[in-house]
């Protein structure tokens, strides 16, 4: 009960922030129909919208994490934080008050994402729900990123690691804007080892209908995500205890 | 009882001591106030009270629960106002408020009841439904005493909470927390020794760590032969007390 007050909390300074809506949402949409429209003048089959409408809902996700690392970094900063933790309220709350808010919000950003790319002329079928359903992972990811920077950046750093850097990277390095075989090299390997061009691949799939070729991509999200979320409460009780 | 119970506790940071063996007793519903200048330890010592930070070594009592052991019973009746404002900035006064009585378990009947009463002490109605974030400091920091003031605490962390209030507004919370006094046991860390003499019933003085001494303001202004608590202070963290 006292997490869910927090969560809800958390879930209010998030919507009423109104760059979270535009970045969250807006900017997105506007990278869909920018491509579509490239697309529609210059056809390249990594823009055809099955292929781009899942990459564009696996990037929105990046700014979860940026996000949740600013709130986070934001209330340990003006002390906030500090004030809860003379509270009743105990280090699980903390981790899940932050991370249950992000998961609405990320699905929310999908069924967007995938609405506006249906009316660009995307199938309307049934793995598409199924496409949206495995965000779910995604976001764990992305939002575990978000915990752990939040745990160890200023909202600042966190501004600049998160907003710029992490986006731009997990932009590059998952075969969204340009297949990274055109790279190849030390830059796809790099690449595989990464998450960020599985969850792609992943969401691609499901979205084919491919569901067997999506469970390894899934196998190394969930890994990820599994790690960096161990990570992130490591870091997070680290500096609840270092008060 | 005492309220508060401090035995021999002692913080250390890799090489720097930030309290050393502190030691003292507060009584149920006494208002004791912290003085030292910067780096004093007072910071420390309250972190160490309320369960932020663990002590190196030593132990402290709150209602007979310690510190070591106890944290989970202790949050559940200490309160404490930050020397930063520490409100969230996108809630309303009245969410802000809501989300401290929601974490320390309120029921929604109490809740209400207890808004409208510390709204009502704290001359907060004006600004109720107003973004916290929005908020000039002065009122931000009423909402802030207000956050610590809500969960009816038995006893209460005040970390220099006239900092940054107009004339008026820190004689309402004077009143305020002479109104606390006897009820809520109140540990208060100040620069202000205007603030210390009229609101303390004990002052104790903190230099590098340590307890230099603990007694009512009277007293120490007599112990230096000064009628200025102010005076009496820097000569005691000088070391020129006769």
């Amino acid at each position: 009960m006292r997490m869910l007050i927090f969560a809800k909390r958390n879930a209010k300074e998030l919507l009423r922030d109104p760059l979270t809506v535009a970045f969250g949402l807006g900017f997105p949409l506007v990278l869909l129909l920018l491509l579509s429209a490239i697309q529609a003048n210059i056809p390249v089959p990594l823009f055809e919208i099955k292929q781009l409408s899942p990459g564009i809902a696996v990037f929105g996700l990046s700014f979860m994490t940026l996000f949740s690392a600013t709130l986070i970094a934001k209330d340990r900063g003006s002390l906030l934080l500090q004030r809860l933790y003379t509270t009743p309220l105990r280090p699980l709350d903390f981790i899940l008050g932050y991370t249950l808010p992000i998961l609405p919000f990320s699905l929310a950003q999908s069924v967007i994402c995938y609405a506006v790319a249906f009316l660009l002329g995307l199938e309307v079928t049934l793995n598409c729900l199924l496409a949206i359903l495995f965000i779910l992972p995604v976001s764990l990811l992305y939002i575990a990123l978000g915990l752990l920077f939040g745990s160890i950046l200023t909202d600042k750093q966190a501004g600049g690691v998160c907003g710029a850097l992490l986006t731009n990277l997990s932009a590059w390095l998952s075969g969204i804007w340009f297949d990274l075989e055109l790279v190849g090299g030390a830059f796809q390997r790099i690449a595989n080892l990464l998450p960020f061009v599985h969850a792609v691949e992943m969401e691609r799939a499901v979205l084919g209908g491919d569901l067997r070729g999506a469970m390894p991509h899934l196998l190394w999200v969930l890994g990820y995500a599994v790690l960096l979320l161990a990570l992130a409460v490591v870091l997070f009780l680290r500096q609840m205890r270092r008060q | 009882m005492y309220a508060i119970t401090v035995n021999a506790l002692t913080k250390r940071y890799r090489d720097v001591t930030a309290v050393n063996h502190l030691s003292l007793c507060v009584e149920e519903g006494e208002l004791l106030s912290l003085l030292g200048i910067n780096g004093a330890g007072k910071s420390t010592t309250v972190k160490m009270l309320s369960c932020l930070t663990s002590p190196t070594s030593g132990d402290a009592f709150l209602l007979g629960k310690s510190i070591l052991r106890d944290a989970d019973a202790i949050k559940s009746f200490i309160a404490v106002s930050p020397q930063e404002t520490a409100v969230a900035p996108g809630l309303s006064v009245r969410e802000n408020l809501e989300l401290m009585c929601g974490v320390n378990g309120l029921s929604k009947q109490a809740r209400n009841a207890r808004i409208e009463e510390i709204t009502s002490n704290l001359r907060l109605e004006s600004v109720l439904h107003r973004r916290a974030g929005k908020l000039s400091g002065g009122w931000q920091r009423r909402l802030s005493i207000a956050m610590a003031l809500i969960s009816d605490p038995k006893i209460l962390f005040l970390d220099e909470p006239t900092l940054g209030l107009d004339v008026i507004a820190r004689s309402e919370l004077w009143a305020l927390i002479r109104s606390l006094k006897g009820k809520t046991t109140i540990l208060l860390t100040t620069h202000n020794m205007e603030e210390a003499e009229a609101l303390s019933d004990r002052i104790a003085i903190m230099k590098d760590g340590e307890l230099l001494l603990c007694d009512r303001a009277e007293e120490i202004k007599r112990s230096v032969g000064t009628d200025r608590l102010e005076e009496a202070f820097v000569r005691i963290v000088k070391g020129e007390r006769s």
